[in-house]
C-alpha cells in the first residue's frame, strides 16, 4: 500500500517537474508546480509528517503559488520569447546538471545505512514538533516572524507605483 | 516482494529528491520567462525539503523537520520579495526575457 | 672604587643641547643658545676631569681602570651574538676625553665670538654639540659597533658642518666629497667589523685582547686582512694616503670647525682605532708596516703639496695630513703612546693655529690669500704671539710641545732597524718642510708690509683671543708631560692601555743626537723661509719660474683629484646615467611596471567576458561550480585516501 502510494505520487512530482520545464506558456508552468507541491504534501504524509503536509498545502501549494499566478495575471506574461540563448549554459550547465545528478545518485545508491521508511515507524504529531519549535528554537521562531515583517515591507516598497518606471525623474541618478 | 509489506526504501525518496533539484537546475538554465525561472528555485526548494523530512524520518529527528519549517518560512517571504522585484524590473524594462535583462543599472 | 662616574652622561649632554638648540635655537634668544651650548660640553668637560681625578687619586692609583659602564638593556641579542651599549674608560679614552672635551669646550667659547654675526647661529652650535656627541661616543665605545656609530656620527656632523654655509656652491660639495670620500673608508671598516665577528666571535674590545693574547702564535692570515680594512677606514677618517683629498676641501667650513673637526678631533679618530685596536695590529706585521709606509708617505706628500699654497687654510690643511701621517707613522712602528702623545699635542698647536688663522681672516674681512696679508704683527698682537707659539711648536722646537711628541716618534721609527731608519729619514725631512712651509706662513701673514693697505685690522674680541691665549700655554708647557725617558709619566700612564713598546729608549745617547738632528733640521727650515720671504721677497717666484713644472705639479696638488675624477668618478657617473639609469630604471624596472600593467589589462580584457549580465551563463558557472564541490567533497579521490573529504571531515569533527 505505501509502495502504491509512493510508486503514484513519486509519479505526479516527476511528471509536473518535467511539465514545467516543458511548457512554454508561465501559468501551465505554474499548475505544474501546483501539482508537484501536492504530491509531495502527500509523500510527506507518508513519511510520517502530518504537519508539515498540511502545511506545504496550505502555505505553499495555497500561498505562493497563488501569488505566483497573479503575478503571472498581473503582468499578462504570455508564450516565451525566442531570445539569442546563451552558450555557457549549454555548454557548461548541462554537464553541470548531469554531474550532480550523477554524484547524488551514486552515493545515494552507494551507501549502506538507509533503511526502509515504514509508516508505522513514527508519525510526527503536531506536539512534538511545537514542543521543540516553542522551547529550544523559540528565538529562530521569533526571528521568522521578524523576516516575515521584513519582506512585506521590501516587497511593498519594490511593488509600489512609481518604482522601477522608466523615465520618472525622481527615481533616476543621471549625472546631469 | 517484502517490500510491499514493510515499506519504500529510504533510497528512494532520496533519489526522487536529487532528481528533483535537477531538474530544477535544468529549469534554472533553460527556461527563458523570468517567472518560470523563479519557479525553478522553489522547485529546487522543495526537492530539499523532502530530503529533509526523509531523513527526519529516519533518524527519528524532529530537529529535521523544524528545519523544512523554517525553510518554508523563508521560502515564503523570498517569493513574495523575488515577485516584487519582478514586478519592479517588468516595469523598467517592459519585458520578462531572461536574455534582455543584462544590464545592471535600471 | 665606589660610587659611579656617570660617564654615560659625556655624550648624552652634547646631545641635549643638539636637541635643544636644533629644535628650539632659531626660537630662542641669542644668550640663552650660546648658554645651552657652552653649558654641554662645560659640563661634559667637568665629568671628564671628575673621572681623571677619582681614578688618579692622590698618588699613581691608576690600577682601578679600566671602568666600564654598560646599559643593562642590551643591544642586539640574537643567537649566539650579544652587542651591548657599553663605555669603557681607560687611559687612552681618558686622554682622548681630556682633548676633546677640554679643547672642543675651548673652540665653543671661541665661535661665540666668531660666528656671533652669522645667520644660523643656533644651527651652528647645534651641530657641534651633535659633534661632541659622536666623538665622545666613538672614544668611549667598548665594542666595535659602537663605535662604528660614533664614526659614521662624526662623519654625519663634519658634512653638516662643512657644509655650514650651504647656499655657497663649493661649500655643498665639499660636504658631499667629505662625506663620500669617508664613506669608501667606512667600508673598509665595516667589512673589517663583519671579520672581526666571524673571527673572534664578538666585537668587544676586551674580549678580542684577551682572545689574541692568550694565543701569540696567531699571526698574519685573516688577522692581516682585518687589519688592512679598519685601515681602510682609518685612512678614510684621518685624510692618509689614498683617501684625504676631503680634507682640503672641508676648509669651506667655518674656521673653527675646521680647528675642532679637521685638526683636533675628528681626524685623529683613524689614529685612535688603531690605538685601541692595537693588539690585533701587533699579531699583523705587514699591516702594522703598511700603516707604517702610509704615514710617512702621507706626511711627506702632503709637506710637498704645502709649500706652495696660497690659502692659508690650505697651508694648514696640508699641514694637518702630514701631522697625521707622522702619528700613523707612529702607530706603524708599534708606539702607539708616541703616536698618541702627538695627537695630543697636536691637537693644542693645531687648533691654536686655526684659531689664531681665523682670527686673523676676521680681522682683515674675510681675506684668506696669503699673498694679499703682511704686516700684521703690529696691529694683531696676541694673535701674533700666539700663532708663533703654534708655529714654534709643531716646527718641533725645544721646549714646545711639538718637539717632545715628534721626536719620540722619530726616535721610535729609528729603533726599526733599516726600513725604520728610512722611515725615520722621511720623517726627518719631512720635518724639514713643515718648518719651512710653517714660517713661510709666519712670515707672509704677519711680517714685513702689508700687502693689501686699503684693509684696517682691528684685534678680535676676548672671546676668541681667550682660547688662543690658553692654547698657546699648552702648546708651550703641554709637551713636558711626556718628557723624560719613555714618554715619562705620559707614557708609563698610557701605556697600561696600549701596551709599552719593547726596547723603550735603551739607548739616551741616540735619542739626544736624533733629538738635536731634528731641532736643526727646524732651524734649516726657518733659515730657508727667512732667505726666501723676508730677505729676498723676490726669490720665491723667480724659483718657481725656474722650475715651473715642480711648481705647477705642485700647486694643482700632484693633480690627484683630477686623477680620481677622470678615474673613479666619471665612470661611475657614466655607469649610474646608462647602465642604472637607462637599463635597470628604464628598462628592466620600467619594463617590469610595464609589463604587470600589461598582465592587469590582459586579465581584465579576459575576465570582462565572463560578466556578459546574461543571468542563464551566471547560472550555469553556479551550477558548475556546485557540481565541482560535490565532486570535491563525495567522490574518493585516490591520492588522498580511499574515503572522500566529506566522510573525512566528518571524523575529523566526531574526533576519530
Amino acid at each position: 500500500m505505501h509502495l502504491i502510494l509512493f510508486l503514484l505520487f513519486a509519479g505526479f512530482c516527476l511528471a509536473g517537474a518535467i511539465n514545467l520545464l516543458l511548457q512554454s506558456h508561465p501559468i501551465n508552468s505554474a499548475l505544474s508546480l501546483i501539482v508537484v507541491m501536492t504530491s509531495l504534501a502527500v509523500l510527506y504524509l507518508l513519511l510520517g509528517a502530518e504537519f508539515l503536509a498540511a502545511a506545504q498545502i496550505i502555505v505553499y501549494s495555497g500561498a505562493i503559488m497563488v501569488l505566483f499566478t497573479f503575478v503571472v495575471m498581473l503582468l499578462n506574461a504570455g508564450r516565451e520569447e525566442r531570445t539569442m540563448g546563451s552558450r555557457a549554459a549549454r555548454r557548461v550547465g548541462f554537464p553541470a546538471v548531469v554531474a550532480i545528478l550523477a554524484v547524488l545518485a551514486t552515493v545515494i545508491l552507494r551507501s549502506q545505512g538507509f533503511g526502509i521508511a515504514a509508516l508505522s515507524d513514527g508519525i510526527t504529531s503536531t506536539e512534538d514538533l511545537s514542543r521543540v519549535l516553542f522551547h529550544e528554537l523559540l528565538l529562530p521562531f521569533e526571528v521568522t516572524s521578524v523576516l516575515i515583517l521584513i519582506a512585506i515591507l521590501g516587497a511593498v516598497a519594490l511593488a509600489r507605483h512609481g518604482h522601477g518606471d522608466p523615465g520618472r525623474d525622481s527615481e533616476r541618478t543621471d549625472a546631469k | 516482494m517484502n517490500l510491499f509489506t514493510q515499506g519504500v526504501p529510504i533510497s528512494w525518496y532520496l533519489l526522487l529528491s536529487a532528481v528533483l533539484f535537477s531538474l530544477g537546475v535544468l529549469g534554472f538554465l533553460i527556461k527563458r520567462n523570468l517567472i518560470t525561472v523563479f519557479m525553478s528555485i522553489e522547485l529546487m526548494l522543495n526537492a530539499v525539503n523532502l530530503s529533509f523530512v526523509t531523513f527526519a524520518h529516519q533518524w527519528h529527528a524532529v530537529k529535521g523537520q523544524i528545519f523544512v519549517f523554517f525553510v518554508m518560512m523563508v521560502a515564503a517571504a523570498e517569493a513574495a520579495v523575488g515577485l516584487a522585484i519582478i514586478i519592479a524590473v517588468f516595469r523598467a524594462r517592459a519585458t520578462l526575457a531572461v536574455d534582455r535583462i543584462d544590464l545592471m543599472k535600471l | 672604587m665606589t660610587g659611579t662616574l656617570y660617564i654615560w652622561l659625556i655624550p648624552l649632554l652634547p646631545f641635549a643641547g643638539f636637541l635643544l638648540n636644533g629644535i628650539l635655537g632659531t626660537r630662542l634668544p641669542k644668550w640663552l643658545v650660546t648658554t645651552v651650548a657652552l653649558v654641554a660640553p662645560l659640563a661634559s668637560f667637568a665629568l671628564v676631569l671628575n673621572a681623571a681625578r677619582s681614578i688618579f687619586g692622590i698618588g699613581p692609583a691608576f690600577d682601578s681602570l679600566p671602568y666600564i659602564e654598560t646599559c643593562p638593556h642590551p643591544w642586539i641579542s640574537i643567537g649566539a651574538l650579544h652587542i651591548d651599549f657599553s663605555f669603557v674608560l681607560d687611559q687612552l679614552s681618558l686622554v682622548m676625553l681630556l682633548v676633546i672635551t677640554g679643547v672642543g669646550f675651548l673652540i665653543h667659547i671661541y665661535s661665540v665670538g666668531y660666528m656671533g654675526h652669522e645667520e644660523g647661529y643656533a644651527r651652528y652650535f647645534s651641530f657641534l654639540n651633535l659633534f661632541l656627541f659622536f666623538m665622545t661616543l666613538l672614544v668611549l665605545a667598548g665594542n666595535a659597533l659602537l663605535m662604528f656609530v660614533g664614526w659614521e656620527g662624526v662623519g654625519l656632523a663634519s658634512y653638516l658642518l662643512i657644509g655650514f654655509y650651504f647656499k655657497k656652491d663649493s661649500a655643498a660639495n665639499a660636504g658631499k666629497k667629505a662625506f663620500i670620500v669617508n664613506r669608501i673608508g667606512d667600508f673598509g671598516f665595516l667589512i673589517g667589523i663583519f671579520l672581526l665577528l666571524t673571527n673572534f666571535g664578538t666585537l668587544t674590545f676586551s674580549e678580542i685582547a684577551a682572545k689574541l693574547t692568550a694565543n701569540p702564535a696567531w699571526q698574519g692570515g685573516v688577522l692581516t686582512t682585518i687589519a688592512l680594512c679598519l685601515l681602510l677606514g682609518a685612512t678614510g677618517k684621518s685624510a692618509q694616503l689614498p683617501l684625504y683629498i676631503w680634507l682640503p676641501d672641508a676648509m669651506e667650513g667655518p674656521t673653527p670647525v675646521s680647528a675642532l673637526i679637521h685638526a683636533a678631533t675628528m681626524v685623529t679618530a683613524g689614529v685612535y682605532m688603531i690605538a685601541r685596536t692595537h693588539v690585533l695590529f701587533d699579531h699583523a706585521p705587514f699591516a702594522l708596516d703598511t700603516v707604517a709606509v702610509i704615514g710617512a708617505a702621507t706626511a711627506l706628500f702632503a709637506a710637498t703639496i704645502g709649500l706652495v699654497q696660497n690659502d692659508i687654510k690650505r697651508v694648514l690643511a696640508y699641514s694637518t695630513i702630514s701631522q697625521l701621517g707622522y702619528m700613523f707613522l707612529g702607530c706603524g712602528v708599534a708606539a702607539y703612546s708616541a703616536a698618541i702623545f702627538h695627537l695630543v699635542t697636536h691637537a693644542f698647536f693645531k687648533a691654536l693655529l686655526f684659531l689664531a688663522a681665523g682670527s686673523v681672516i676676521h680681522a682683515i674681512g674675510g681675506e684668506q690669500d696669503l699673498r694679499k696679508m703682511g704686516g700684521l704683527w703690529r696691529k694683531l698682537p696676541i694673535t701674533f704671539w700666539t700663532m708663533t707659539t703654534a708655529v714654534l711648536a709643531i716646527a718641533g722646537f725645544f721646549p714646545f710641545a711639538g718637539f717632545f711628541s715628534k721626536d719620540a716618534i722619530l726616535y721610535a721609527a729609528y729603533l726599526q732597524g733599516p726600513a725604520g731608519r728610512a722611515l725615520w729619514f722621511v720623517g726627518l725631512v719631512t720635518a724639514l718642510l713643515t718648518s719651512f712651509y710653517m714660517f713661510r706662513l709666519w712670515y707672509l701673514t704677519f711680517l714685513g708690509k702689508s700687502r693689501s693697505p686699503e684693509v684696517h685690522p682691528h684685534e678680535s674680541p676676548w672671546s676668541m683671543l681667550g682660547p688662543l691665549v690658553i692654547l698657546a700655554l699648552l702648546s708651550i708647557g703641554g709637551g713636558w708631560i711626556g718628557a723624560g725617558a719613555g714618554l715619562g709619566r705620559f707614557g708609563s700612564y698610557l701605556s697600561l692601555s696600549t701596551g709599552a713598546r719593547a726596547a723603550e729608549s735603551t739607548n739616551p745617547h741616540l735619542e739626544l743626537i736624533l733629538s738635536i738632528a731634528a731641532v736643526a733640521v727646524a732651524f734649516a727650515g726657518w733659515f730657508i723661509a727667512d732667505l726666501l720671504y723676508r730677505q729676498k721677497p723676490a726669490e720665491p717666484a723667480q724659483l718657481a719660474e725656474a722650475l715651473p713644472e715642480a711648481y705647477k705639479l705642485l700647486a694643482n696638488k700632484y693633480y690627484v683629484d683630477e686623477f680620481y675624477g677622470a678615474t673613479v668618478v666619471k665612470p661611475l657617473l657614466g655607469f649610474s646615467k646608462y647602465v642604472l639609469g637607462w637599463v635597470v630604471d628604464f628598462g628592466i624596472l620600467g619594463g617590469l611596471a610595464w609589463l604587470l600593467g600589461g598582465i592587469a589589462m590582459l586579465a581584465g580584457a579576459i575576465l570582462q567576458r565572463w560578466q556578459s549580465g546574461n543571468l542563464r551563463s551566471y547560472a550555469a558557472w553556479l551550477a558548475a561550480g556546485a557540481a565541482a564541490v560535490l565532486l570535491f567533497m563525495l567522490l574518493p579521490w585516490p591520492w588522498t585516501s580511499p574515503w572522500p573529504i566529506s566522510v573525512q571531515f566528518i571524523w575529523k569533527v566526531m574526533g576519530r
